[in-house]
């Protein structure tokens, strides 16, 4: 990693964006849209805590946003954005989740690989 | 990941100058905002329905409450009434002072916790489970007969260490998703998660009539409902840490006046 990215896959996994768009939009896995507007037609009511993710893949880079998925308080400390893929150092997490990240590492390239294509 | 955290903030501090380019990713505002009463989160419609008490759902607990309230129980125990005579004055005002200290056990007590107080104290009943219809009930009866009344806990004395612990609660991170309660409903108040728009988490309308629950539901419910979301190990509804939590929100929300039942989305 370098700056504010993670440049290199994670575990080595290949994103599928088709699979990404999936895992952003189910409320169980990403659930992006809870904070987050995505330029999808027919996705009504996202959330506006984070910002419009319209255009996302022109902005940052894949290393970029794998960062931001992974753990986005490493360059944002009070971000509000759960880290995706961090087991540790959290407090009281539920039994069921416990020692688990949010996604996993092929989750996380998915959802890297189909946000490089909203530009 | 330890050691990846701290190389990256490591490369974030030496290449500060680049920090500019991803600003938008930045910290969110922290300063205090004036808390707005949750009333104001609700649409016109609802509004009205909460206000009228004819529609307003949460009524039906405070019939059933008044009755459970001033009827004797079987078993020829007194009645809540025979001590508590003339309800509508003599018990205006209790809800808003509660949370409080306890003197004799030097515990932390609540609306619910009085009630089960008296039931085994004086009643020789059994305590009510929360979210119990019988308790939800005289909960919302009693808390109905503060409406108006400016919320108005003690933190003072002995109630101090129980703020302290409440505002801790409020402040630290939990659950995979990792998020404190002041991060919404301090920080990102006006906002929405979805269509929900995030509220000032003023308390002053509990029990209330809940539509993602269809029926009435305590302050501890609610406060469990915040915990799912973001995925914490849930605490038990009655437990030291929702009422601490619960004393350090009606703390912050002091002068709101009382609404009870309210309906919430």
């Amino acid at each position: 990693m370098a700056g504010d990215a993670i440049d290199t896959p994670l575990g080595g996994a290949t994103g599928d964006g088709s699979r990404g768009r999936d895992i952003a939009l189910d409320r169980g896995k990403g659930n992006c849209l809870i904070c987050h507007r995505v330029p999808i037609e027919g996705e009504l009511f996202p959330g506006d805590v984070g910002p419009d993710l319209s255009g996302i893949g022109a902005r940052l880079t894949a290393g970029q946003i794998r960062l931001r998925l992974v753990d986005q308080s490493v360059i944002a400390p009070l971000t509000l954005m759960p880290s995706y893929y961090r087991v540790d150092g959290l407090r009281r997490v539920g039994e069921q989740f416990r020692g688990k990240p949010v996604l996993t590492a092929q989750e996380i390239e998915d959802v890297v690989a189909w946000l490089q294509t909203l530009r | 990941m330890g050691g990846l955290r701290v190389l990256c903030i490591a490369i974030v501090l030496i290449h500060s100058h680049t920090i500019g380019a991803f600003a938008a990713d930045g910290p969110l505002r922290v300063e205090a905002q004036p808390l707005r009463s949750a009333s104001e989160f609700l649409s016109p419609a609802l509004r009205a329905e909460q206000a009228d008490p004819i529609r307003n759902r949460g009524m039906l607990w405070v019939e059933q409450g008044e009755r459970l309230f001033t009827q004797p129980p079987p078993g020829g125990a007194p009645s809540c009434a025979t001590c508590h005579a003339r309800a509508e004055t003599s018990m205006r005002g209790v809800a808003a002072r509660l949370p409080a200290v306890d003197a004799a056990s030097g515990q932390l007590v609540n609306l619910e916790g009085r009630v089960n107080e008296c039931r085994i104290v004086r009643q020789s009943l059994p305590p009510l489970d929360y979210e119990t219809d019988e308790l939800l009930a005289l909960t919302a009866y009693l808390t109905a007969l503060s409406n108006g009344e400016p919320l108005a806990v003690s933190i003072d004395g002995p109630a101090s260490a129980f703020y302290a612990y409440g505002q801790q609660l409020w402040n630290e991170r939990q659950g995979q998703l990792n998020v404190a309660c002041t991060q919404c409903h301090d920080q990102s108040v006006g906002r929405k998660l979805r269509g929900d728009t995030i509220s000032s988490a003023v308390p002053t309308g509990y029990p209330a009539y809940r539509l993602e629950w269809q029926t009435l539901g305590s302050l501890h419910r609610r406060l469990r409902a915040c915990q799912l979301g973001v995925r914490a190990q849930l605490f038990e509804l009655g437990s030291r840490e929702y009422l601490a939590l619960e004393l350090y929100l009606k703390s912050r929300a002091r002068r709101h006046p009382i609404d009870a039942p309210a309906l919430r989305r």
